[in-house]
């Protein structure tokens, strides 16, 4: 089982070759994307087929890599999780660009690099030693830094590899120090001998923040995001699919793995600073999103949101498990995996339908966009889900994890600490706000791009998109809204990880009367998407049929009413730096020091007046920015030791030796 | 026979709450009226405005995407079940599962969704105005709900609606500040989601100060008359929700004989009215705020609901 | 002690800190003093209910002080000056209302956390008294140091002073002499302040304290 697997990963991998073969062939280069999508559903039945054998844990150890050491695999139930989030949506995503690739202006600079880059998320997954996980990560980092590379004309996609080069070595190197101090002085490096060891506690905290770092800045968690929101709109669409819905949970797989399996998680403090980080990433997030007028921006924007709740459920799952509530662990894991999955559909799907508006439009500017929905019909329609779902509206799936969140959240007062139970709710809140804003940023999102009036001569032009794209989306929003409907699927199926991780799982949920959901016995609280959406589906259509019926189904088509003075230009149209407005007067002054300065022209002067909106980074600007200072003025200063004489440097080396000799005889 | 009987009462909750919700508009219009030594319009003429305007022929404006002609659909159907999920006379409905205290106010944001997408539809500065100023009010009103439902859900152990009512009836709670700071929170949520003075004012048209009118203004006929009909029920809705949550006194619970439902859905009847004239008599004694003074506002109901947590769990810490 | 009164005790406290974020939400001075009244009243209430509850008569006289001294006199007096020097506009903040309510909620959680695990001895009634108290004092701080109006910095201190108070009865009560020092003393810094108050008046047309950052000396 375990070997088919492996076998699917090295395809992927080989299908690079492929690929250069292909793009040397200009006519048609979407074998490379028929083979991924075959091969990811190939993956796809193996994951499932483990996952009904009960998900058993298998190894394997292939004789390559390092001599003596060879590279081991293991798949268990966490892994598979993971896998098939990488192989559901590797799978879709290939068939969405089965149409999509056929645009690509330069193949070349993609296809060899597309099937790579599933493979090595896979191998994430799937590795049992630091060695092999270590390669595999910096695979997945070093192929996708060549996939936001393809658009290479452009100076904004250099300046976004570059910054996702430099974080994402660093993130690595934190993870390889982690890795260090988790193999110990006697270096042994598979993930086994690693799980039996006995640790003190500032080894488990040290490893604790390294893997937070490492990880989090593959996931782009605040304040290690910066990188995100440059490279995943940099990408061609569907890699930026991809990247935001699959790779950043590989890196949310990479911390679990870290802290929850080998480490065997942490005390109640460190689990805080996971918390509160995740409800900070979600607010912050959502609130960089709706300040963005670039449709792929804000969607980037939108998974740094995302990943901050799946991470406030990883931090409230560690809480639960060091207090030793283990059940209530398990649903607030159950709730950020489940999230994971969630986010991983729509955000694919929502990447998806923004490079479907992209290749019809030629634009991501929300400004000169509008009116998609009656030239894109079913780009529009799954869209529209896809909005719904992210903004965790019932009866969607994102509804359905945030639901199951929550829950967790309200248990925590038996977490008798203080501090720790004033802080949760505070999380809680921020995360309401978080879902709350969501909603406005994806209304605004879709009112913007899809409704409303076209607002340029493209937009008006557009067309739908090819059949593949759109059965691709559709199965997207099809799978978002089965999902909430029954969510006791993805409850069930993760029951084995929660016992793998805590040894507690929530009690099955596909048996519940009416599918309903209930995690916790103790309390009755219950959740049905099933039964509200088919009331909503009969309330809505027997109003709308009994209305027609008595009420007339006449209707007149007229000018625009607008209090009585419509204006024709769809200039005049709220925008989307208007619509964001209000929220940036609330939240914006404080956080992001937006100043609106208006010119008017002076009285009878016919020229237009200006509106000019400037924000402030503040993370960019308080964080980074001193940080390259500083690295700028080191480098001054070390400057002059380049232009040493052979004598000098010999004298550096011989101190640094000396140096290093006293420190190793102190020690001793 | 007993699933028949079930389902009977259940139905029974979703039409009351669909035929009642005028009337409370017609109540709270009629008194704020008095109030200000006015005779007001009859307590049935909202019902009247409902029947009028289904009788009219719908104009729409040529932009107006197909989405335009669904959403009034959506809003209406998912607020009315919103509210017919709020259990008003009687706890343990058939459907009470089906949702939580949570589940309810997100429905509630979805129906605020499809609304404020419609506000976008025709490409109009007050749809979109409406729409911004709509959402900005919701982000700011669902932290304040999220305490509220945390406090409760710390007395209760659960979210479930149902659940919630019958502890309150079962146990001796005592004088709970918190529940206090709660229901005042929940009250302030209240009046921001329904759309009502000192947050924005229902009756008011051609003004820049208008959020959920201006929202609406493209719409006419029998789109209109759902739009109309969802925000009565949505009102109805929050005030179920605050009779159940705080003053569930006189709800038949499931374990008692469904022949006590009449009672109880006078007690019921009594309970919004009380809150219509509380209501009425609020909008008459404050002023309309500033669009940019509504996050004061409603700051004070997160503020509220974060001390009624607190206080609890100081009470509960020692 | 029975629930009820436990009970009474935890909303009379709490009502005392509620009240202390009604002064920091209020923007017009007429509406702090009022607020100020209410905080008063309530505190005499508590400080009665006390009494009552302890046996100990002497705290019935605090609850007297309170009620008139902090209840009365002082608001209609605080009126009188700012109907007598025409203020009665919008208090200029340093921070925005908002921000200082966060503030004041960390604060709050804060002096719970601080107190609850520290003060195990004092009872339970006691307990939940000095952490309300200790808010109530941080949230009186946060009052003067967020407001430049002179008025409503008096108000901050007296509003400081009810949380002073509050944990003084919570702890079995202070002696008595303690007590009446303590409002004496109270009632001397409010004439020094209204006295200030006018001269600041009298001497930049404003009550603005920022107005006199200029003639600091440094």
């Amino acid at each position: 089982m375990l070997e088919f697997l492996v076998l699917i990963v090295a395809l992927l991998a080989a299908s690079g070759a492929l690929g250069v073969i292909r793009a040397l062939d200009p006519r048609r280069p979407l074998l490379v994307y028929g083979i991924a999508l075959v091969l990811c559903l190939g993956g796809l039945a193996v994951v499932l087929g483990h996952r009904v054998m009960g998900a058993p844990v298998l190894r394997l150890v292939l004789p390559l890599g390092l001599p003596w050491v060879g590279v081991h695999l293991r798949l268990d139930a966490l892994a598979g999780f993971f896998l098939l989030v990488i192989n559901l949506v590797g799978a879709l995503v290939s068939l969405f660009a089965l149409g999509y690739g056929r645009h690509a202006s330069e193949p070349g600079r993609v296809l060899p690099f597309y099937g790579p880059f599933l493979a090595a998320m896979q191998l994430v997954c799937l590795a049992d030693d630091a060695f092999s996980f270590l390669f595999a990560w910096e695979l997945m980092s070093l192929v996708s830094f060549f996939l936001v590379l393809v658009e290479h004309e452009k100076e904004s996609s250099h300046q976004a590899a570059r910054v996702y080069l430099l974080m994402a070595a660093g993130g690595t190197f934190s993870l390889l120090l982690a890795m260090g101090v988790l193999a110990g002085a006697d270096g042994g490096y598979s993930f086994d001998a690693i799980r039996g060891q006995e640790r003190a506690e500032a080894t488990v905290v040290s490893v604790f923040l390294l893997a937070l770092i490492g990880a989090g800045s593959k996931a782009g968690l605040i304040p290690v995001h910066a990188w995100l929101p440059l490279a995943h709109p940099a990408a061609p669409s569907h890699v930026s699919a991809l990247m935001s819905g699959v790779m950043t949970k590989v890196a949310i797989y990479g911390f679990v793995r870290l802290v929850f399996d080998l480490l065997g998680g942490v005390a109640l403090g460190p689990s805080v600073i996971v918390l509160i980080l995740g409800g900070i990433s979600a607010v912050l997030g959502v609130l960089y999103a709706l300040m963005e007028h670039d449709l792929k921006r804000l969607l980037a924007y939108h998974t740094v949101e995302n990943i901050g709740i799946i991470t406030a459920a990883l931090g409230l799952a560690l809480a639960f498990a060091a207090a030793g509530f283990d059940l209530l662990a398990a649903l607030a894991l159950t709730a950020g995996l489940f999230h994971v999955l969630n986010h991983a559909l729509f955000k694919s799907l929502l990447f998806c339908g923004a490079g479907a508006v992209l290749h019809a439009t030629g634009t991501r500017d929300m400004e000169r966009l509008g009116g998609l929905l009656r030239r894109m019909p079913t780009t529009g329609i799954s869209f529209l889900l896809g909005c719904a779902a992210i903004s965790a509206l019932p009866p969607l799936n994102g509804f359905v994890s945030e639901w199951l969140l929550f829950q967790a959240i309200l248990q925590s007062p038996i977490l008798v600490s203080l501090p720790i139970v004033l802080v949760v709710p505070a999380v809680g809140a921020l995360l309401a706000l978080a879902a709350a804003l969501a909603a406005a940023c994806f209304v605004k999102a879709y009112g913007v791009v899809f409704l409303s009036r076209p607002r340029s001569a493209e937009a008006a032009a557009a067309r739908e998109v090819d059949p593949f794209s759109r059965a691709a989306m559709l199965a997207f929003a099809g799978l978002c809204l089965l999902l909430g409907v029954i969510p006791g699927l993805i409850v069930d199926a993760l029951a084995p990880v929660g016992e793998l991780l805590l040894t507690a799982h929530l009690p099955s949920q596909l048996g519940n009367p009416w599918l309903s959901l209930q995690p916790l016995p103790t309390s009755a609280s219950s959740y049905n998407g099933l039964v509200l959406l088919s009331f909503l589906l009969i309330a809505g259509g027997l109003t709308a049929v009994v209305l027609h019926r008595f009420g007339g189904a006449g209707l007149r088509l007229g000018p625009i009413w607008d209090c009585g003075y419509p204006d024709p230009a769809p200039s005049t149209q709220y925008t989307a730096t208007s619509f964001a407005q209000p929220i940036r007067r609330v939240f914006g002054t404080v956080l992001f020091r937006a100043r609106e300065t208006v010119t008017m022209p002076p009285p009878l002067a016919t020229a237009a007046a200006r509106l000019e909106v400037r924000l402030e980074d503040p993370i960019w600007e308080r964080l980074y920015v001193p940080v390259a200072r500083a690295v700028l003025a080191a480098a001054d200063r070390l400057n002059p030791l380049q232009f040493q004489t052979i004598r000098r440097y010999l004298v550096l080396v011989f101190l640094s030796l000396v140096g290093l000799l006293v420190l190793a005889a102190a020690r001793s | 026979m007993r699933l028949l009987l079930d389902l009977l009462a259940q139905g029974l909750q979703m039409t009351l709450v669909l035929a009642a919700a005028p009337l409370l508009v017609g109540w709270t219009r009629k008194l704020r009226a008095r109030l200000l030594r006015r005779r007001g319009p009859d307590l049935v003429q909202p019902y009247r405005d409902l029947v009028r305007l289904l009788r009219k022929e719908p104009v729409i404006a040529h932009s107006a995407s197909p989405y335009f002609r669904v959403a009034p659909y959506l809003v209406f159907a998912s607020t009315w079940i919103a509210a017919a999920l709020v259990p008003t006379y009687a706890t343990g409905l058939m459907f009470h599962w089906a949702t939580d205290l949570i589940a309810i106010v997100a429905f509630l944001g979805f129906a605020r969704f499809a609304l404020g997408l419609a506000g976008m539809d025709v490409g109009t500065a007050f749809g979109g105005i409406g729409s911004s100023r709509e959402v900005m009010i919701a982000s700011l009103a669902e932290p304040a709900m999220l305490l509220v439902v945390f406090t409760l859900a710390l007395l209760a152990g659960s979210t479930q609606l149902s659940a919630i009512a019958e502890f309150l009836v079962r146990e001796p709670v005592g004088l709970r500040v918190s529940l206090g700071l709660a229901l005042v929170a929940l009250l302030m949520v209240a009046i921001a989601e329904n759309a009502r003075i000192p947050v924005d004012n229902p009756t008011t048209h051609l003004e820049l100060t208008m959020v959920h009118e201006a929202m609406v203004l493209e719409y006419s006929g029998r789109h209109l008359a759902l739009i109309e009909a969802a925000s009565a029920l949505k009102l109805t809705a929050y005030f179920s929700l605050v009779a159940c949550l705080f003053f569930p006194f006189g709800m038949v619970t499931s374990t008692s004989s469904p022949l006590l439902y009449p009672l109880g859905i006078l007690a019921w009847m009594a309970k919004i009215a009380v809150l219509g004239a509380v209501l009425a008599v609020f909008e008459t004694a404050v002023a309309k705020l500033r669009v940019f003074r509504v996050p004061e506002f409603l700051g004070g109901a997160f503020v509220l609901g974060f001390l009624g947590t607190l206080l609890l769990f100081v009470s509960r810490a020692l | 002690m029975s629930p009820l009164a436990f009970d009474i005790a935890h909303l009379l406290a709490g009502s005392m800190v509620v009240v202390s974020f009604l002064l920091l939400y209020q923007d017009r001075i007429t509406g702090v003093l009022n607020v100020f009244a209410v905080q008063a009243i309530i505190l005499a209430l508590a400080v009665a209910f006390q009494a009552w509850s302890q046996g100990a008569p002497h705290l019935y006289l605090t609850a007297l002080i309170a009620l008139i001294v902090k209840g009365g006199i002082i608001p209609l007096a605080l009126h009188r000056i700012v109907r007598e020097l025409g203020i009665h506009r919008e208090i200029e903040k340093v921070v925005g209302v908002g921000l200082t309510m966060l503030v004041g909620l960390a604060l709050t959680a804060l002096a719970v956390i601080v107190v609850l695990p520290i003060a195990q001895e004092a009872g339970r009634v006691g307990r939940e008294d000095l952490a309300f108290a200790l808010a109530v004092i941080l949230l009186g701080l946060l009052m003067m140091i967020t407001r430049r109006n002179a008025v409503t910095q008096v108000v901050g201190f007296m509003s400081l002073e009810n949380g002073l108070v509050l944990a003084a009865t919570g702890a079995k009560g202070m002696p008595l002499v303690v007590e009446i020092s303590v409002a004496f003393s109270i009632l001397i810094a409010f004439i020094v302040f209204g006295i200030f108050v006018f001269r600041i008046r009298e001497r930049f047309d404003t009550v603005d304290v920022h107005a006199l950052e200029r003639f600091r000396g440094d």
